[in-house]
């Protein structure tokens, strides 16, 4: 061995391992073979050395948790010695006598990293006095069910949010053994800024962060006569659904999952990617308008709705850049009630749409008040893909002794470019597949966009169509989505298209795909397993889809068109970041004088754009007009009007762009009037 | 809505800017927020968050890991009673009792209702050879007794008609 070679083996139980470019020790261990188990650690995200369950020894160091050391040349490390043993076991009946004992009856049963560590080091006896703290669950939601009872402070989903989406909406709060994660004010998520993307979920290793399960409401409409069910299955779950079966990541399951689906009595089984056809239909179309129209860029786009929260919570000032175009899901929920319930001659509320996606944001976009018509949602149920397999499970279905089966028609049928709507990259790839088309009227030479492939937050890639060069930009994740917006904002990037999915790597990694510790190797098997679906797909490009133009010619007409607007978009508002009560500055009671209130926003939107002087200059206004006794003045947060910030409202009236310099004007026309003698 | 005074609003906003918005000085502008209000409202901490462009989930952790900030109003008269070793042996339980028994105070419920009076026990103040002591804002009364910490209770109650 050379010496450069020599420098970076360090040895395992004895035996050289080479130290590659691993920045912690356990990943070297790992590398060497050895399944060492943690929770807190994930290798995305900052090394917290919480756990304590990776404890090794090293010569002349004594017991180290190899997540936090960096490993060096020589090092001599040993895994299992007497005293990692016990650590290892004491840590674990440490966290079971503080750990809800619902095991049987816990959602993550069978998939809980705890329990499996417990059973692995022969837990049998917890000789501690078990104290049992009862925290009140957060049910809030549709998407996500928060249960600290089964929290063990690992902060993975702590450090999910902050680092991976920046949000930051949990964290630790309180101290010592009254240590919780939780949302600000010990409020609920529905309360504070949480897009419900659930990565948070995706890392828990307990039931502390668990899928807000609609099974129960599945099964309740399959097994009622009176209800046609009707299916659709996103395009990231059938590369992903087999994990839980033993099969590899990235084998294309639809046909089985088809199968099993119709096994447990649904009606029809169609296929979301049918309706990412016609999304492509409709975003392209509203693209290429832009350009000609030199509409203000980019447009971005609105298939995530954590990403659509997202802007609608923080970033007010782009919801007009937001494509109208509904998600797939919902294009697929507003279409088939209408035209099934035609077809069968049955009421819209007789049609149930169930919807199987990757994501548990779904979940809350289906619930969103504009998808539904007469409070008849457009999308009744949705599962993920977890849920989907305890269905087949509980379904008594022998899986791998299904047959594949066909899809049904008509929403059966889809393109190449609607199946990798699935993987970062793939809704803008799927785009300007189309754009290209329909500026040019011809095909785009290269299908494959391979710049804007891959797991990497950020992607960017510039197309010539007829002499305009048009630049695209791909991120996913919200931290580097924010990051973009901001620099857009300030004007140091231009693009024309932006494509944003929250979760990492897009849809594939979804909080409602299968759990796994090792995420990084199982999200690229998803990701060539989509590209692979679309390199076989009989046609590629979502115009040459015959089943979306027989739909456009027998009732939507065109891309855009009144009718499709009708069904087929939707409009955005800004949205509260946190609940709460406003702050009174002055109410001196008057029995005289009639009253008024005056609520200024010092949300974050209206603050930066002067809120605050604004405050000042209208009270100041008021003393020196003689009406404190009369008006009341409160800072409130969020008139949700922030792209016109900053705003105030005067009773029951917003005032949009109130700046300082025109506070006489406001005053006397708002308020003034009302004391005239 | 709380009711925050509009002079104690701008001190908020003068403590924020003071300290230059910055995330390394917030123990500090919670600190005197606290001084302005007594307590660290809601309200405030949510602005706070606004205008430091700080997760609240962050400043909800910090203010809730340091036992000196307190999320309820604390009264106009913050009773410490000592319950170290040396104030404890020497009899601070009966204090305690007393205090609560005459205020209607319980472990839970910390400050009276009139937002008058509140206590909180505390493990040391350093002046064992005064035990049992008893800290009133800042004025030490020593060698307490249930009888003693009864009268000062209601010597303080009588300057507020005043």
């Amino acid at each position: 061995m050379d010496k450069k070679a020599c420098d970076k083996i360090l040895y395992i139980d004895d035996k050289p391992f080479a130290i590659g470019n691993e920045k912690n020790l356990l990943e070297v261990i790992r590398n060497a073979g050895y399944d060492l188990p943690t929770f807190c650690y994930r290798s995305d995200l900052s090394v917290y050395g919480a756990c304590r369950m990776c404890v090794v020894e090293i010569e002349g160091r004594g017991v180290q948790a190899s997540c936090t050391v960096p490993p060096e040349p020589g090092m001599k490390v040993t895994i299992n010695t007497e005293k990692t043993r016990r650590i290892r076991r004491m840590v674990i009946k440490l966290l079971l006598a503080n750990h809800s004992k619902d095991c049987t009856t816990c959602s993550k049963s069978g998939e809980c990293d705890l329990q499996e560590a417990a059973s692995r080091l022969g837990i049998t006896d917890i000789p501690f006095e078990c104290e049992e703290k009862k925290h009140p669950l957060d049910t809030g939601n549709p998407a996500v069910i928060r249960d600290p009872n089964k929290c063990i402070l690992c902060g993975a989903c702590v450090r999910t949010c902050r680092e991976i989406q920046g949000k930051s909406v949990l964290d630790f709060v309180y101290r010592g053994s009254n240590t919780i994660v939780s949302p600000a004010f010990k409020k609920n998520l529905d309360e504070v800024n949480c897009t419900f993307c659930g990565q948070c979920v995706a890392v828990c290793p307990t039931g502390a962060l668990r899928i807000r399960s609609e099974l129960d409401n599945f099964w309740k409409m399959v097994l009622d006569k009176n209800k046609k069910v009707v299916v659709q299955v996103a395009p990231a779950v059938r590369v992903a659904f087999g994990e839980a079966f033993g099969i590899k990541p990235g084998k294309n399951l639809i046909g089985m999952i088809t199968a099993a689906l119709r096994k447990v009595g649904v009606d029809k089984v169609f296929d979301t990617t049918f309706a990412a056809d016609l999304t492509i239909m409709e975003e392209a179309t509203e693209f290429v308008n832009m350009l000609k129209s030199k509409k203000d860029f980019p447009l971005l786009t609105s298939c995530c709705p954590a990403w659509v929260r997202h802007v609608e919570q923080k970033y007010p000032q782009f919801i007009s850049h937001l494509s109208t175009c509904r998600s797939p899901q919902q294009m697929f929920g507003a279409v088939a009630k209408e035209l099934l319930s035609k077809e069968y001659g049955i009421r819209r509320e007789e049609i149930c749409v169930v919807s199987v996606m990757p994501c548990t944001a779904k979940k809350s976009e289906a619930r969103r008040k504009e998808f539904s018509v007469n409070s008849d949602p457009d999308v009744d149920v949705v599962l993920t893909t977890q849920e989907l397999i305890k269905m087949v499970k509980a379904g008594n279905i022998n899986f791998s002794a299904l047959e594949p089966q066909e899809m049904d028609s008509p929403f059966g049928v889809f393109s190449g470019a609607g199946v990798i709507f699935g993987a970062s990259g793939g809704v803008a790839e799927a785009a300007l597949r189309t754009a290209y088309k329909l500026v040019t009227g011809e095909a785009l030479g290269e299908i494959e966009i391979k710049p804007l492939r891959g797991l990497k937050s950020f992607k960017e890639f510039a197309v010539n169509i007829k002499g305009e060069v048009i630049s695209v930009a791909v991120v996913n994740t919200l931290s580097q989505a924010s990051k973009l917006l901001e620099d857009i904002a300030a004007h140091k990037v231009h693009y024309h298209l932006v494509e944003v999915m929250a979760c990492p790597g897009g849809c594939i990694a979804g909080a409602g795909q299968p759990y796994s510790i090792d995420r990084m190797a199982i999200r690229e098997g998803r990701l060539k397993g989509l590209y692979q679906d679309d390199v076989d797909s009989r046609i590629r490009v979502s115009y040459e889809n015959e089943e979306v133009q027989k739909l456009y010619d027998k009732w939507l007409q065109n891309p855009n068109s009144e009718i499709a607007h009708q069904f087929l978009h939707t409009h955005y508002h800004n949205r509260k970041r946190i609940t709460g009560e406003d702050i009174g500055l002055f109410r001196k009671g008057s029995e005289v004088l009639p009253k008024t209130t005056v609520c200024v926003c010092v949300g974050t939107s209206c603050y930066v754009h002067g809120s605050y002087d604004f405050i000042e200059a209208i009270m100041a206004k008021i003393r020196a007009e003689g009406l404190e006794d009369a008006v009341m003045v409160k800072a409130t947060f969020c008139l949700q009007q922030c792209g016109h910030g900053p705003n105030i409202k005067i009773d029951d009236q917003i005032i949009s762009h109130a700046t300082v310099d025109r506070v006489s004007e406001i005053f006397d026309r708002y308020i003034r009037v009302k004391y005239k003698k | 809505m709380i009711d925050v005074n509009e002079k104690k609003f701008y001190k908020v906003d003068d403590i924020v800017k003071k300290h230059g918005f910055k995330k390394m000085n917030l123990i500090a502008i919670l600190q005197e927020i606290q001084g302005e209000y007594r307590y660290l409202p809601e309200e405030i901490m949510t602005y706070v968050a606004t205008v430091m462009n700080l997760p609240l989930s962050h400043i909800f952790g910090v203010a809730t890991f340091y036992s000196q900030f307190s999320l309820e109003p604390k009264g106009k008269y913050e009773i410490k009673i000592c319950d170290g070793t040396a104030c404890h042996v020497r009899g601070s339980e009966p204090i305690i009792k007393a205090v609560r028994n005459k205020l209607n105070l319980t472990k839970d419920k910390k400050t009276t209702d009139d937002l008058l009076f509140s206590l909180e026990t505390v493990s040391c103040l350093g002046a064992c050879g005064l035990a049992p002591v008893v800290v009133i804002n800042d004025k030490v009364y020593p060698q307490m007794t249930p009888e003693k910490i009864s009268k000062v209770i209601d010597d303080l109650k009588s300057l507020k008609k005043e």
